[in-house]
């Protein structure tokens, strides 16, 4: 059956007519993966035997106990080959794209994770592969840029707007357009036009069915509380979804606010966003009166994003999820102490999602447990982070 | 009748094909742009088409992409391209055709932003990221405002859709003739000819050819195969490092013209 790709009034497919067929086609081959046996045991193949899942649920006892309240468990998805999640979804895609017989991948990159886990997929399926990224990102996310060209990918600078993630997107989608023959476009979070949030959720949704049969295996119940951060959002939804229907279950997205919601410098698009159209999907955009996308600012390049995934929207629109922000500073600090306390450094992205359980865990008591999906890991930020310190220390 | 429909049929009748004119709103600024609007109508441009500059256009290549950064460094906004069009309707009768990204449109919110349009002196409107299968609010819109939505054909397009389009369609239909992003190009895609064949079967209205459309040598053949041709990028292209206004006016006067005499010689080439 064909899904309407709407998730509420939000989502939908605001693209040129030129990309039309490249979508339906996408769509319909979608649909025959997900019920086809061979494409899900190729997928699954590919998860445990190359990304190394499952990823561990991790008791974080030294830093429940320093924080003095709820028992936080960590959903190792750092531990993932490239260092995060976004290769669940990548080698989905790039099998998909091999399904269809497509030979070249472009894909946009902010962090450069989703850059890196693209170009690692092109490596191992024998596919092409070029990369935009801002040019903001590329300097604060050196080290990824390095390891996309050294896995034989081409990185192109882009250096529109305000040189990041959007600006990315953009000229991956235009690259798209022109080439939409033969290139698969291989989008990195649940955004986009249909089917992508569908797409990318489905594929990222390996994180909350492990996280969930885990919990019951360790807990013998489920968490009282989710919490991930929200970029595009696909981590979150990754975690989400397979709870859904968990009543109990409360799920929290951290969105970043950047040098405080009080200035223009954040990207906090659910909580001070409205309505309106970027990149293909109808969700909450941070633009100004006239529809304008504002500029937006965050210290960790994958959530410096003014735009969020359409099933976000739902999610807050319903009231199933909710969403919370964490400034620079406090991300910096989270990043500090998970680093101090438990020995894993997180991403600055993950980051967010850690530094509200630490806000919110000393309400609880150890009996309430909160689950935190460490969505990467934070190899790619020390420089960045050294550097902002040695700002710091004047 | 539409203004739009109106120039369309004349032309036909009189057995000639349209030059339609595109420029984004208020690049450089407001002042200049103005004088420009007047000067396209001035020098053949049969329709002009006016662009909504926006932050974030998905659909434009480089020039018009500078060109909209330039306009929203003027600090243009939507109620200054309505000002603009009101103007301009003031003293020529070329109709108008508002191009627009969606969320500029949304944000507006549909219903006014059509009312508005209208009221400004807008023909059509053209919504380069709204598909067939999503404008169903905007038609509803236009429709109630006397405005005509047009829709895109691409090369990519499939058949089956093509005949939905094409019924569903008014004023004219914007043949891109490209797989691509707006832009100048060395040499026109073949594939348009069998665009316009497919899409002559399912509708009687003209086709416009549009992206990438650069010299009036392209131009002249792009009209010799349907009825009307886009130029917008290449317009852009001649005027954008021209810093003098009148010396603006006067280049962009020049490229019309010329595109006009080769649209027109064209005609008669082929006929
Ligand atoms: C480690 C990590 N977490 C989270 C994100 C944010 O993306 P999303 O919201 O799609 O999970 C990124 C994006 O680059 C990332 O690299």
């Amino acid at each position: 059956m064909k899904d309407s790709g709407r998730f509420g009034i939000f989502g939908g497919r605001y693209v040129p007519e030129t990309l039309i067929q490249a979508l339906d086609e996408l769509e319909g081959a979608y649909l025959a993966a997900r019920v086809d046996e061979a494409f899900q045991h190729a997928y699954n193949e590919v998860l445990l035997n190359y990304v190394g899942r499952p990823t561990l649920l991790y008791r974080a006892e030294r830093l429940s106990a320093k924080l003095g309240g709820a028992t936080i468990l960590l959903k190792r998805e750092d531990l993932n080959h490239t260092g995060a999640h976004k290769i669940n979804n990548a080698l989905g895609q790039a099998l998909l794209a091999k399904r269809m017989g497509k030979k070249r991948l472009v894909a946009e990159t902010g962090a450069g994770q989703h850059g890196v886990a693209a170009a690692t997929a092109a490596a191992l399926f024998g596919m092409e592969c070029v990369v935009y990224m801002g040019e903001q990102d590329m300097g604060r996310q050196a080290l990824n840029v390095f390891r996309i060209r050294m896995l034989g990918a081409e990185v192109v600078p882009v250096c529109s707007g305000s040189a990041t993630l959007k600006d990315a997107a953009n000229e991956a989608i235009r690259a798209w357009v022109t080439n939409c023959r033969d290139t698969f476009y291989l989008l990195g979070s649940a955004v986009g036009p249909h089917p992508y949030p569908t797409l990318v959720r489905d594929l990222q949704s390996v994180i909350g069915k492990e996280a969930r049969a885990q919990s019951l295996q360790l807990l013998g119940r489920l968490p009282d509380i989710l919490i991930a951060c929200v970029g595009g959002g696909s981590n979150a939804i990754g975690l989400f979804h397979p709870f859904l229907a968990d009543e109990t279950v409360r799920m929290i997205g951290v969105e970043p606010a950047g040098k405080g919601l009080e200035t223009q410098e954040h990207a906090a698009t659910l909580t001070m966003g409205t309505p309106g159209i970027l990149h293909g999907t109808l969700s909450y955009l941070l633009q100004d009166e006239y529809g304008q996308i504002s500029p937006v600012h965050s210290v960790s390049a994958g959530l410096d994003y003014p735009g969020v995934g359409p099933e976000h929207s739902y999610l807050k629109s319903i009231g199933r999820a909710e969403y919370a922000t964490i400034t620079d500073e406090e991300a910096l600090a989270a990043f500090a102490l998970l680093t101090r306390t438990e020995g894993i450094i997180p991403a600055l992205e993950s980051a967010h999602a850690v530094a509200h359980a630490v806000k919110i865990a000393p309400q609880y008591d150890s009996e309430t447990v909160i689950l935190v999906n460490l969505s990467g890991r934070g190899d790619k930020d020390v420089q960045a982070v050294a550097k902002l310190r040695e700002v710091a220390a004047g | 009748m539409n203004k739009l429909e109106n120039r369309m049929n004349e032309l036909k009748r009189a057995g000639k094909k349209a030059l339609i004119a595109f420029l984004t709103a208020g690049d450089p600024n407001l002042a200049v742009s103005a004088k420009l609007l007047n000067v396209l109508a001035e020098n053949g441009a049969d329709v002009i088409e006016l662009g909504v500059p926006f932050s974030d256009p998905l659909a434009d290549g480089p020039v018009l992409q500078a060109s909209a950064v330039r306009a929203l460094a003027a600090g243009i906004t939507l109620d200054d391209v309505f000002l603009l069009a009101v103007r301009f309707c003031e003293k020529f009768a070329t109709p108008l055709v508002l191009l627009a990204y969606y969320n500029t449109i949304y944000r507006r919110g549909v219903e006014q932003f059509c009312r508005e349009a209208a009221e400004a002196g807008f023909s059509a409107i053209v919504v380069p990221d709204l598909p067939y299968e999503e404008a169903g609010r905007l038609d509803l819109a236009t429709a109630s405002t006397g405005l005509i939505n047009i829709r895109f054909l691409a090369p990519t397009t499939r058949e089956s859709r093509m005949e939905r389009i094409c019924k569903s369609s008014a004023g004219f239909i914007y043949c891109v003739t490209v797989t691509g992003v707006t832009g100048q190009r060395s040499s026109l895609d073949p594939g348009m000819q069998t665009l316009l064949a497919k899409a002559r079967k399912y509708t009687d209205l003209p086709l416009a050819l549009g992206f990438g459309i650069s010299t009036p040598e392209q131009a002249a053949t792009a009209a010799a195969a349907a009825d009307a041709v886009i130029v917008g990028s290449a317009l852009v292209a001649q005027i954008e490092n021209v810093k003098d206004p009148a010396e603006k006016c006067v280049v962009a006067g020049t490229f019309i013209s010329s595109l006009k005499r080769a649209i027109e010689g064209g005609t008669q080439e082929f006929a």
